[in-house]
């Protein structure tokens, strides 16, 4: 009777760990949750079963990266009391700040996943499986290099550390520069061809997070890498992605048709059901005098984000496609940040097909559309930064032409090599590639986040915008993990 | 026929005034005169006669050929002493050496008839019972000493009914262990408060044990008793909201002040109603309880049968709960009573439509200018806000939801919310008293307790709120079925030897116990027409504990009582190679009173200075995965939990955050206690203090990132230490043959501090958050090192001269630069949901046939977050031009003034310490009613009378100490009839 106290799980839906992986179709299941630790919060849609602790709405991986990269930025605005949610907008959030702590939690939540899994995917001999290994350190060098931009220096646990109650070793922004570099050369060579299955990471996606780290390279560690942002974005331009004639096309309930796409986060209105990612963007954006049903496909509107007039302003308002604003009912002007009618809206992101049909999953507040984390546009971008940066390798007629191929499908002028030069390629980021989760690490990079001479409509906390401090280029480690983990220090300044 | 004589006697000679005299299976008797002398007439030689009188062995004697019958009682001395249920057994009162305090049916709150806990509110030192709301069938949080865990494990404690653990009862449709035993059943209760009354319970019993005896029969005639009590439940109190005029009022002059946000377009859009929503969904209820009982003999197998049923409505209407129950006790005995059984079984069906309690909630911020029903179909004819708006700029009836805010009548009518809970609870008692050595018992106990539930949640097509997880376009409405099928399995046995020599008496007990938890169900919910799965899941677990105990009580010449018990119990919950914990507790307990230099103080009738000290457990876990957390495992996702890679869908496989090297949480107390009493206890009562300190408390904290598949886990860290002294007192004041008087009062203090909380104890560490409240993943209290668990954690209001608080403006704590409400550590901890002192007060008058009794309870300190005013500001009140609607505002948050919700100003967090009058009953009792065979009892009663307190709230007493929208508890006056012949 004494052996009845060593018990095994009962139910369906749970297996001992020693008995999880016994064929590809179960390996295959692991890995997905990989991605879906980034995409959804747990095992259950759109709430249920989280994977972390804390309110499951807001501690959705790409919801809170979102927020920290955009809120904090000229690109965007909230109207709720969400906790602490619009210190990011005035530019005083600190330590204890609960958001920070749940994207913390969040990447290295990845992280601990994807080395479970990478420890079970080294009992396998099956080629397919090797390859699955190759895209968990994919993601983990992804998540970690979200961890490297916002936060520096990370807590670092690999597959040599089992589950326990310990505290990881605190690695620098530098090593863990290499470390991602090492990782992401390392399987470039084992991961599938682009595109081989939608939605998986593949070499481009490498290619492309390569190019990433370099192109900030001297954010991170201080030293220009942008000859090899360009080798890897070579790479990425050879593999057959191109410029679709509709912008719209990215950001529609059938996105995973855009042949501009090369890493999305996948969601179904149906089978992948979250309150983050694009669920959160296309409802956050409705509000005010918006026809939720007819333009953007759902029945909901949670009225919270608009952007500032510093975004606006960019823009040839009258040609621009890309210009992509909502303005009756709605104020230029920011009086008052809570009021969702001040500053514009924003209508990018639509569960509606791009031509206008409803999307095939009809949910009310669910959503079709995939997040495009990496697509060619960016990369286009980047080349003609890295090429006026002075990276080698690259031709600065290249760069003009896909700059001016964007300008095109967008209906707006093209620009002469004369006016192609850095304050431009920054402004051009803004209207391509606004509310797509680069604006914070863009402007850090060119010196304007914080301290520099641009400022924006309620940074600082004023109503005109003014400077911050420096220091809060990296975001500060969040005070549960300084206490959490003895091996951590907090950044300086915080 | 023929007439017998005597004289009974005692032993020393003396005659016995009062003796019953009786005929067998006759009503012919006859009482001894005051010298003892009686004199009957009996049938023939063949007559029995039986003898009995209280205190003494009741005789039989066949009559045979004698006349003359001069017998000598002997005193029963078990019936002399008052005996005490303890654990696997019971003592003499003399003997009891741990904190033990009883409750019997005389000092039961009248009235109750749903929750068997609520007979102890108030009664017992050291014994804290919250009602958690006033929803029919809904039940009661016990505290014993204020609880010794910590956020990981359940602070509950064990509850035994009948030797049978029924701990870990969490099952949908019941709201705990006890709520399936009608209170009409039970006999008495036990509580044991140390360790050294509870640790032969080992693993369960850190948080105390409740120990409940059911009635047996208790005589060989047979009786009948029959209960009926007519309820009437009544609202006490509605929370402040404006009417429609008033906030018609205010809107409009706002609107003319230019107030930010409300425009010309929000105008329009108010309604010309004035409803007055918490009108519309309270009501007076009416309730009925019937019990009816039978107990005696058939043949040799005494018995009771009883039957209740109870079925209570709610004051929020639509909600129910309604409840048979049926229990049956046998106690024969065999082979000459060498052999004992004892036979309970309970089964009950209890039925509960538990409505939809949201509608509390919209009920306070329903805007107050618009009708309950729409000139529309749409929404099944109840208003609902729309995103449209027609020309005039009023709300389009017709219009797309607005699934932000809900019509509460809509609320309460649409939703069809109901749980069906069938229980049986049995167990057989054998108990073989060894023929040849009858000092030796050996006694067996099988036990079930299973329950099946069966319950839905649907709320009807149309219903405007249900419209967003829904597929577009469709009418809205869900369906919700869920099962769960409980089942929880014991062998228990042990050997029990009981002997005195001379001065020397000892009592020693060995046992082993198993016991299973098995539980299995299924969730399944989808949209109204069923084409849309949310969740179609099953699910199961189980779990084990298996132990081994032993238990020395030694006494010597009723002066010194010693006992020593070790329990040592396995629990599943933990991995191999911590599964086994060692509990041991030692007591001495010293009664003064029989000592030689106390034997002149005749006014003192009892003295009793007791030690304990004590190791119990805890293995209860209550959070994360309470059965598998220290094992690795895997989770499979179900619905809208997919990710897709090409054209297909797949599950996904996710670890979960486990550690092997969990154990036992392990409480150690000491308990000091003085019993007295005075006037042959006319004055009673003691006088305990304790210390505890929990170690390895099973607690759930943040982790280091990256370490485990979680940011939290559950581990074994942390430290609290709890003090606390009870005081109780009884007095029966007046005691005469038509009047007695008693009072009786009890004083608790309990301080409960956090003395470890980190794996590593940083100075620095905050703490713990906890404790949601209004807005999204708001927190509010904080357990943290150097304060009382729960602390709320909040920033000092700053106020202007007039005393008007500033809105954003706070004090400065940390002394740091930035942001005074970006930094935590300018916040500061402010009071606890914990009362500091408890007092319980309770008095009783008997005058001829009329009593009266009265039971009220002080509670001082405990503070209460007002979460529902603090959710109310300005802006929670103007048209939010976004989305669409009005939302009702308190007169109290127009006072505060705050535009937007300050959630963590010190302003909410108040002193709701209170009195309330749990009970006030009157009662006659009347015999010879009709024939001689018929008495019975006529009773008043009101429940929940009247609650004094400072607090802004609905009520009070609020378990968590975070007042949200909770079901309020009624006033209910009761008229009873209970008939016995």
């Amino acid at each position: 009777c004494v052996n009845d106290l060593n018990v095994s799980p009962i139910d369906p839906n749970v297996s001992h760990g020693d008995n999880v992986y016994n064929s590809v179709k179960d390996y295959k299941e692991g890995l997905a949750k990989i991605y879906a630790s980034i995409a959804i919060t747990g095992q259950q849609g759109p709430g249920g079963m989280p994977d972390i602790e804390g309110d499951e709405g807001f501690y959705n991986y790409l919801r809170l990266y979102w927020n920290l990269q955009e809120l904090s930025t000229d690109e965007a605005v909230i109207s709720w009391n969400d906790q602490t949610i619009k210190d990011f907008c005035w530019h005083t959030w600190s330590a204890t700040d609960v958001f920070l702590g749940a994207m913390h939690s969040r990447i290295m939540y990845t992280v601990a996943i994807a080395n479970e899994y990478i420890r079970a995917t080294q009992k396998s001999d099956e080629p397919e499986v090797k390859r699955f290994e190759a895209e968990a350190r994919l993601i983990r060098a992804l998540a970690y290099s979200h961890g490297m931009d916002l936060f520096g220096p990370m807590p670092f646990v690999t597959e040599a550390n089992l589950p326990g109650a310990f505290f990881p070793e605190r690695i620098s922004r530098e090593d863990l520069f290499s470390y991602i570099e090492s990782e992401l050369q390392e399987v470039k060579g084992l991961l599938g061809e682009p595109r081989f299955e939608y939605g998986r990471a593949d070499k481009a996606v490498a290619a492309m997070l390569l190019a990433k780290i370099y192109l900030n390279a001297e954010v991170y560690i201080g030293e220009p890498k942008y000859t090899e942002c360009l080798n890897e974005l070579q790479e990425v331009f050879n593999d057959g992605y191109y410029i679709p004639n509709q912008y719209m096309n990215n950001f529609v309930a059938d996105n995973h048709t855009s042949p501009e796409i090369i890493f999305p986060m996948i969601y179904d209105g149906i089978k992948t059901q979250s309150f983050g990612g694009t669920m959160y963007l296309v409802l956050s954006q409705i509000g005010g005098s918006m026809d939720a049903q007819g333009m953007f496909g759902v029945q909901n509107a949670w009225a919270g984000l608009r952007t500032t007039k510093a975004l606006v302003q960019k823009f040839d308002l009258d040609n621009d496609v890309r210009a992509l604003f909502w303005t009756d009912g709605q104020n230029l002007e920011i009086n008052d940040i809570n009021l969702f009618t001040d500053g514009y809206a924003v209508t990018k992101f639509r569960n509606r097909k791009l031509n206008g049909d409803i999307s095939d999953s009809n949910h009310a507040e669910q959503v079709d559309t995939d997040f495009p984390m990496f697509r060619l546009a960016d990369a286009y971008l980047m080349y003609a930064e890295a090429v006026l940066r002075g990276g080698q390798g690259g031709s600065l007629n290249q760069a003009l032409d896909m700059v001016n191929q964007l300008r095109r499908r967008a209906n707006v002028s093209t620009v002469s090599s004369g006016a192609l030069d850095l304050p431009f390629i920054l402004d051009e980021r803004a209207r391509e590639l606004f509310w797509e989760g680069h604006r914070r690490s863009d402007l850090i990079r060119f010196g304007q986040f914080t301290d520099g001479p641009y400022n924006w409509p309620w940074k600082g906390k004023s109503f005109e915008g003014r400077s911050t401090a420096a220091y809060r280029n990296i975001y500060p480690v969040p005070a549960q993990q300084l206490i959490a983990n003895p091996n951590l220090k907090q950044n300086p300044g915080y | 026929q023929s007439i017998i004589s005597g004289t009974i006697t005692d032993k020393t000679q003396m005659g016995i005034p009062g003796v019953s005299i009786l005929e067998k299976g006759t009503t012919n008797g006859t009482i001894t005169n005051f010298e003892g002398n009686f004199q009957l007439q009996v049938t023939n030689s063949e007559s029995t006669i039986i003898i009995s009188y209280l205190g003494y062995v009741t005789q039989e004697l066949k009559v045979g050929t004698s006349k003359k019958f001069n017998v000598q009682l002997e005193e029963d001395l078990k019936a002399l002493e008052e005996v005490v249920v303890i654990g696997y057994g019971e003592v003499e009162k003399s003997d009891v050496t741990g904190s033990v305090s009883t409750l019997g049916e005389k000092e039961f709150i009248q009235g109750v008839t749903t929750n068997p806990q609520d007979l102890l509110i108030g009664k017992i030192a050291g014994v804290n019972i919250t009602r958690n709301g006033g929803a029919p069938g809904s039940g009661s949080t016990i505290r014993i000493r204020g609880g010794s865990s910590l956020g990981g494990a359940t602070n509950d404690p064990l509850i035994v009914i009948d030797g049978f653990p029924v701990d870990d009862g969490a099952v949908a449709g019941l709201s705990n262990p006890l709520s399936t035993l009608n209170p009409n059943d039970i006999e008495s209760f036990s509580v044991l408060k140390d360790a050294s009354a509870t640790a032969i319970y080992g693993s369960r019993a850190s948080n105390g044990v409740i120990l409940i005896t059911t009635k047996k029969a208790n005589s060989s005639q047979m009786k009948v008793n029959f209960d009926n009590i007519v309820s009437l439940s009544t609202p006490t109190k509605f929370v402040n909201t404006l009417s429609g005029d008033e906030y018609r009022n205010l809107i409009t002059d706002l609107h003319s002040n230019g107030f930010s946000g409300i425009d010309e377009r929000a105008i329009r859009k108010l309604g010309a109603e004035n409803t007055n929503w918490q009108d519309e969904i309270f009501n007076n209820a009416v309730s009925y309880t019937t019990n009816l009982s039978v107990s005696g003999k058939l043949k040799n197998v005494p018995y009771r049968v009883s039957y209740g049923f109870n079925d209570e409505n709610g004051i929020l209407k639509t909600t129910n709960s309604n409840r048979h129950t049926l229990s049956l006790n046998l106690n024969p005995t065999f082979l000459k009573d060498h052999l004992s059984v004892n036979i309970n079984a309970k089964g009950t069906t209890a039925n509960t439509n538990f409505g939809e309690t949201a509608a509390i909630d919209n009920a306070i911020r329903f805007d107050p200018t618009q009708p309950v029903y729409a000139n529309s179909d749409k929404y099944r004819g109840y208003f609902a806000y729309t995103q449209d708006v027609l020309e005039d700029g009023s709300i389009d009836p017709n219009g797309a939801p607005n699934t932000f805010v809900s019509n509460p009548v809509a609320m309460l009518d649409l939703t069809d919310n109901r749980a069906k809970v069938n229980r049986f609870v049995g167990n057989a008692q054998i108990d073989y008293k060894f023929h040849f050595l009858e000092d030796l018992h050996a006694n067996l106990n099988l036990g079930i307790d299973r329950t099946n539930t069966v319950g839905h949640n649907n709320v009807l097509p149309g219903a405007s709120w249900t419209m967003g997880n829904n597929v577009a376009g469709d009418e809205g409405g869900t369906r919700s079925n869920y099962t769960t099928d409980t089942e929880s399995t014991l062998l228990e046995f042990f050997l029990n030897y009981k002997k005195s020599l001379g001065k020397h008496s000892i009592d020693l007990i060995g046992g082993y116990s198993w016991q299973r938890w098995l539980r299995v169900g299924n969730n399944y919910s989808r949209n109204y027409n069923e084409n849309l799965v949310y969740n179609d899941n099953d699910w199961a677990n189980e779990n084990f504990l298996i132990s081994f105990y032993g238990r020395m009580i030694y006494s010597f010449d009723k002066r010194y009582v010693l006992t020593a018990t070790l329990r040592n119990d396995g629990s599943s919950r933990f991995a191999k190679g911590n599964q086994w914990g060692l509990f041991p507790s030692l007591a001495f307990a010293w009664n003064l009173h029989n000592e030689s230099f106390l034997a002149n103080a005749d006014q003192l009738s009892n003295l009793k200075l007791r030690l304990g000290y004590g190791i119990t457990g805890q293995q209860g876990l209550n959070v994360g995965d309470p059965y598998y957390p220290a094992i690795p495992n895997y989770r499979r996702s179900i619905e809208g939990a997919y990710y897709q890679f090409g054209d297909n869908y797949y599950h996904t496989l996710r670890p979960s955050a486990y550690d092997s090297n969990l154990k036992w949480e392990e409480t150690t107390t000491y308990n000091i206690g003085l019993d007295f009493g005075f006037w042959d206890d006319k004055l009673s009562g003691s006088l305990e203090g304790y210390s505890r300190t929990t170690n390895d408390l099973l607690n759930r904290i943040p982790i280091a990132d990256g370490s485990n598949f979680s940011n939290y886990l559950v581990t074994n860290v942390g430290s609290m230490e709890i003090r606390g002294i009870e005081f109780s007192l009884t007095g029966r004041v007046i005691s005469k043959k038509d009047f007695t008087w008693s009072v009786g009062g009890n004083i608790t203090y309990n301080q409960r501090e956090i003395t470890k909380l980190n794996k590593v104890n940083d100075p620095n560490s905050l703490g713990v958050p906890t404790g949601a409240i209004g807005g999204q993943g708001n927190l509010i209290q904080i357990h943290s090192v150097g304060h009382a668990p729960n602390s709320f954690f909040v920033y000092q209001q700053i106020y202007d001269s007039n005393g008007q608080p500033i809105e954003g403006l706070y004090v400065n704590k940390s002394g740091e630069n930035g942001e005074v409400i970006s930094n935590e550590f300018n916040k500061y901890r402010f009071g606890n949901p914990n009362p500091d002192v408890l007092i319980g007060i309770n008095t009783r008058l008997n005058y001829k046939k009329f009593d009266f009794s009265m039971s009220g309870r002080l509670s001082l300190g405990n503070y209460v977050y007002n979460n529902g005013l603090a959710s109310n500001s300005l802006s929670s009140l103007y048209y939010q031009t976004a989305n669409g609607y009005f939302s009702n505002i308190r007169p109290e948050a127009l006072d505060i003034g705050f535009i937007n919700p300050q959630y963590w100003s010190d302003i909410y967090v108040q002193d709701a310490s209170f009195f309330r009058m749990d009970n006030i009953s009157m009662g006659y009792t009347f015999d010879k009613l009709f024939s001689n065979k018929l008495s019975g009892r006529a009773s008043l009663t009101v429940n929940n009378a009247f609650v004094i307190t400072n607090y802004e709230g609905v009520d009070p007493e609020v378990g968590n100490g975070i007042d949200g929208s909770v079901y309020p508890i009624p006033r209910i006056y009761q008229f009873g009839l209970n008939l016995n012949f």
